[in-house]
């Protein structure tokens, strides 16, 4: 089963795992990872996030991130929100959550699924600068990397 | 008749190319991506700004990655996009 949104408003954590689980007792484990908006990069304090995305293909590339990690690991099930909009310093911006009967399977596919929504799903940050100022995001040649690790 | 082809920007692109979307009629001749950044880029220096360091733009046609070889018809969706940043 996958979920999948992409939203402007927070998302509950324990609300989600519950919801993943479902009363499905074969549930052995729930891999979870949050990214959070940090207050600082390269330097910079950071006081707003903004996040841009394009809508339509965004929900195809998650569904088709999450079709591939069914396909690598025996899950029973994962899902992935996506927040858009602006956003400040603490605020939860993506939740990764994967279940499966077995804890190693569950580890993994949430690794691999944050690390391919970093690199595989049309999504764009800009920063806004405590001193003032903002910039887009530029891409990580280690996100890059880290999903390679998965090909 | 020619549908036009309906083209969006986003991120930085979208602030160089001082629209979120447009729809264009293809001109005669281009076929694919690369030919239609090279018609983009002649229209405006905002476009040439946008498209000045092709490296660093990505795109997708009907909401699938492609890259400058990949064919765009009539019709067709085209993104253009800064390489992608979320998670």
């Amino acid at each position: 089963m996958q979920r999948i949104r992409v939203q402007t408003e927070s998302f509950d954590v324990a609300a989600e795992m519950a919801a993943l689980q479902g009363g499905d007792t074969g549930v052995g484990g729930i891999g979870c990872f949050v990214g959070t908006v940090r207050d600082a990069a390269g330097g910079r304090r950071i006081v707003a996030m903004s996040l841009e995305h394009y809508p339509g293909m965004t929900e195809r590339a998650m569904a088709a991130i999450a079709e591939e990690a069914g396909r690598r690991w025996p899950l029973l099930g994962c899902t992935l929100i996506h927040r858009v909009g602006r956003l400040l310093p603490g605020e939860g911006i993506v939740l990764v959550l994967a279940s499966s009967a077995h804890r190693a399977a569950a580890l993994e596919a949430t690794a691999f699924l944050i690390d391919w929504l970093k690199t595989a799903a049309p999504f764009w940050k800009k920063e806004f600068f405590a001193e003032g100022g903002e910039a887009w995001v530029t891409a990580k040649a280690d996100d890059d990397r880290a999903a390679e690790r998965w090909r | 008749m020619n549908a036009p082809v309906h083209i969006l920007y986003f991120a930085w692109l979208r602030e160089r190319a001082g629209a979120g979307s447009e729809d264009v009629v293809l001109p005669d001749g281009v076929s694919d991506v690369g030919g239609l950044i090279d018609w983009l880029r002649a229209r405006s220096p905002g476009m040439a700004q946008a498209f000045a360091d092709p490296a660093l733009v990505r795109c997708a046609v009907n909401q699938e990655f492609g890259n400058a070889a990949t064919k765009v018809k009539p019709g067709d969706e085209v993104a253009f996009f800064p390489p992608v940043t979320g998670g």
